[in-house]
């Protein structure tokens, strides 16, 4: 182990955070030493969040003391923390959607010249920093609206390395990016490490924390429960310490397939289907039973698939059939109400799966009004036992169905976004990345949950940024590249070599 | 500009690109019916009857682009338009500081809406509902019936072309001198326009207030993350608009030799100047668009107007043939909305 200076760049002592009286923070001693990389471990409400958004600058403690270098602090705002060095990259991107990428990148301090900005050299800046994390196919002239998710949050790393940090915060900075901006990063947390900033790395994957952290800290309800350098501890013996309980196989078992699985008529069936220059003639079939998983590199035309089979792109070419009957459906709402009833779990909780401000309960009901209406009007009765049948399904831990359903954590939320869907009783049911960036604990029931729904007989199209997912869901995986299906595996070839050959269309088919 | 980037600024300011368009259509068409079509005569009298619309729409500008409401620019500019109505006459020094209260009276009106908004942490369509009537009651103190004493040879001059301007103060050899030829049938108003437009918004847009601004109609959350000055940038913008709304004001006064504290007129300036902005490719939404946008809104909204004196139409038809020309005029916005291929991005 690299050795390391001894002045903890950041200590907490005894810090202590309370929302309405729920503890979030308590009595949390923690150091962390510059030149090192931590990695923070904990299920989501272990109270890793609080403790970022602390030293951040975004929340104050209700007790206790944080020293940066030695010297106490107290942020108030987060500009400030950004003064002292602070930079964090949260999960909830901080870009301005309509702003340009160099003007995201040189957001708070754009170079100058004359008091005003110079759009020049701020397009230089960002290229520079584009190239620094290899990058260099985004326009610093595009707007951040136009960008995916992974592309987003490239610019977002770009931009806190802009900011020269101290302490780098990275709060599932990577949970959609692609496997080679992910080696990207890890190449600049080890150059800033040799620099001697100190990284904080959260990240719900176990192999990305392994891989890259020196330190490791877990956190469990809200307490600092222990921190041990890397490889002190088996993953077994973490995720204990996590849980605070023995975890059973990660994955439920996959039944053994049935031989007749193929012959059958598929649920799902889809033809060359194509979209504009992202999908281009893509062959699938989904069975009922069947977890088929969609693999590939990030924007190979995995989401926009998913959203061309449940009518929302326009001008979509090829044959689908659903249920025995062709035609894409032409909206949502057509999609969810057909004879055989589609679902869709979108990509993106906050905005698409969510009225963030609702209720739970009003959320739950969301795609199911039509069934428990009686005429015009809800029939409140209906309605209720709807919520309950639905919070018992996913196991959904609330206080009161009556709360905004921002008020639960990000796992809670996936549960709701799925359990809304359940309640119309799909056929079909499309998953875009629902695990990203839920706490293992969650993520292990969603599987479970998935394998059951396929074994009720309901077909299942499963995309995922995480590999270990594939392959430890899926019956089969179809892997795309360039808006096709380049290879498709079944049972016991999915493997990561194979994901991986096949995601950058190396063709090891015969493999 | 190579065609790359002039396809992207195309496609970005669709709104503002189709506004101008509009805008070009309909002053070239009215300048052909009108018998005196294209002379300077009419050109002036078309910009001294734009100028007030113009300021107080750009005015508008900032709250929206913050994503908010400013109900309260009609008022500041009746209120100004009434403190104007004392002070601009006797000696020049005299007219100089009268012009100088009263824009310091509308940017003052200004800063104490931001502040509201943000100490008082009120919504901005409420707050300036409340500040607006506060205004016209101010404005009723000054001013209790129309009237007031404005400068002669500043009004002549600000509301002339460049050479009565020149040939009131007797400078540059009375408009006769060489330099000043090439300019010397354009109307004042115009510049004054241009003028206040490129010294106030080009500076705005690349400071970092400025970039503030749009980001918090973007997406607040995301500016306050960055560690932008969230509270500072909405002040500016307030204050900003009152500025604005006060040369309005201000321009008012010399073009009509007078103050009146007129409340209907304070509330369609306000309406209109919501009418301008959207016009002019600003998104209620906030984040998108810009001032210069609904500088050429608020000249359509005239342009239109101006029909009624050249055509024979009953007077009585006008709101409601502005109503329809309006609607019209707003739904070019729909196009977008035809060539989108996800519809999950018609609500982004």
């Amino acid at each position: 182990m690299q050795a390391t200076s001894d002045t903890p760049i950041v200590e907490y002592q005894g810090i202590s955070r309370y929302f309405a009286g729920i503890r979030a923070l308590e009595g949390v001693h923690f150091a962390c030493r510059p030149g090192s990389i931590h990695g923070i471990l904990g299920e989501n409400g272990a109270g890793k969040s609080t403790l970022i958004k602390i030293m951040s600058g975004v929340l104050q403690p209700d007790a206790g003391t944080m020293r940066l270098a030695g010297r106490t602090v107290n942020f108030a705002t987060p500009k400030a923390a950004n003064a002292a060095g602070i930079v964090c990259m949260f999960q909830e991107l901080s870009l301005v959607p309509d702003l340009s990428v160099a003007d995201n990148i040189s957001i708070s301090d754009p170079p100058r010249r004359f008091g005003l900005i110079d759009r020049r050299a701020q397009v230089r800046r960002a290229e520079e920093l584009l190239a620094a994390v290899r990058c260099e196919e985004i326009d610093p002239r595009a707007l951040v609206r136009e960008l995916s998710l992974s592309r987003r949050q490239m610019v977002e790393i770009a931009k806190a390395l802009g900011r020269k940090p101290k302490v780098l915060i990275l709060d599932e900075a990577t949970s959609a990016l692609t496997s080679r901006d992910v080696e990207t990063v890890y190449g600049l947390l080890k150059d800033l490490k040799a620099k001697g900033v100190a990284s904080l790395f959260i990240s719900h994957r176990m192999h990305e924390v392994d891989a890259l952290c020196d330190t490791l800290s877990v956190f469990r309800n809200g307490r600092h429960i222990e921190t041990f350098a890397k490889g002190d501890k088996s993953e077994r013996e973490i995720v204990r310490l996590m849980i605070g309980r023995d975890v059973e196989a990660q994955f439920p078992p996959k039944p053994s397939r049935k031989p007749d699985a193929k012959t059958a008529e598929p649920l799902l069936g889809v033809r060359s289907l194509s979209w504009g220059k992202r999908l281009n003639g893509v062959d699938l079939d989904v069975g009922r039973g069947e977890i088929v998983g969609l693999g590939g590199l990030d924007g190979q035309g995995q989401k926009e698939l998913l959203l061309a089979l449940f009518g929302v792109l326009r001008d979509v070419d090829g044959d689908v059939t659903v249920g025995g009957r062709s035609g894409i459906p032409s909206s949502p709402a057509a999609a969810s109400s057909a004879a055989t009833r589609m679902a869709l779990v979108p990509e993106d909780r906050k905005t698409e799966g969510l009225m963030l401000g609702m209720s739970i309960a009003d959320n739950l009901l969301a795609a199911s009004y039509g069934r428990i209406s009686k005429g015009p009007f809800l029939d409140m009765a209906a309605a209720r036992r709807e919520i309950s049948d639905g919070l018992a399904k996913l196991q959904i831990k609330i206080g009161d169905a009556a709360d905004p359903v921002m008020t639960l954590s990000g796992g809670n939320q996936q549960k709701v976004v799925i359990a809304k869907w359940l309640m119309i009783d799909p056929d079909i049911i499309l998953l875009n990345d629902p695990t990203r960036g839920i706490d293992v604990g969650t993520k292990q029931e969603i599987y479970r949950l998935m394998r059951d729904l396929a074994n009720e007989g309901k077909a299942i199209l499963f995309y995922s940024s995480d590999y270990a997912e594939l392959i430890g869901c899926c019956d089969r995986v179809s892997v795309l590249y360039g808006g096709r299906v380049v290879s498709e595996q079944e049972g016991s070839e999915i493997t990561e070599e194979s994901l991986v050959a096949a995601s950058l269309n190396i063709g090891t088919e015969a493999a | 500009m190579t065609t790359a980037s002039l396809g992207r600024w195309l496609s970005r300011n669709m709104g503002f690109s189709a506004a101008l368009l509009l805008l070009a259509i309909l002053f070239l068409t009215y300048n052909s019916l009108h018998p005196r079509g294209f002379s300077s005569a009419v050109a002036i009298q078309n910009a001294n009857e734009t100028v007030a619309i113009a300021f107080v729409a750009m005015a508008q500008t900032l709250p929206v682009l913050l994503g908010g409401l400013d109900l309260s620019v009609g008022a500041v500019m009746t209120l100004t338009n009434c403190v104007a109505s004392e002070v601009l006459h006797g000696s020049p020094l005299q007219i100089v500081f009268g012009v100088g209260l009263t824009l310091l009276t509308g940017t003052l009106f200004g800063f104490m809406n931001g502040c509201i908004v943000v100490y008082g942490r009120i919504q901005p369509i409420i707050a300036t509902l409340a500040t607006g009537a506060v205004a016209i009651g101010l404005a009723l103190l000054i001013r209790p019936k129309p009237g007031g004493n404005v400068d002669d040879d500043l009004s002549w001059a600000l509301t002339n072309s460049v050479w009565d301007l020149a040939d009131t103060y007797g400078f540059a050899e009375g408009g006769e001198a060489w330099w000043i030829r090439p300019f010397a049938d354009i109307p004042v108003p115009f510049l004054i326009v241009v003028i206040v437009a490129t010294l106030v918004w080009v500076p705005f847009r690349r400071s970092v207030i400025g970039r503030t601004v749009y980001a918090i109609g973007s997406a607040e959350g995301a500016a306050y993350m960055s560690g932008l000055p969230i509270q500072r940038a909405k002040i500016v913008a307030f204050t900003l608009g009152g500025f604005l709304a006060s040369c309005g004001g201000l321009y008012l006064a010399i073009q009509t030799s007078s103050g009146n504290a007129d409340i209907q007129q304070a509330g369609a300036y306000t309406l209109n100047s919501i009418a301008a902005v959207v016009l002019g490719g600003t998104s209620l939404l906030g984040g998108t668009g810009g001032a210069i946008g609904s500088l050429v809104g608020a000249m359509i909204l005239r342009v239109i107007s101006f029909y009624f004196r050249i055509l024979d139409i009953d007077p009585l038809l006008q709101p409601l043939i502005e109503g329809l020309v309006l609607l019209t005029a707003v739904s070019f916005g729909v196009f977008r909305t035809l060539r989108v291929r996800n519809q999950l991005d018609l609500f982004r």
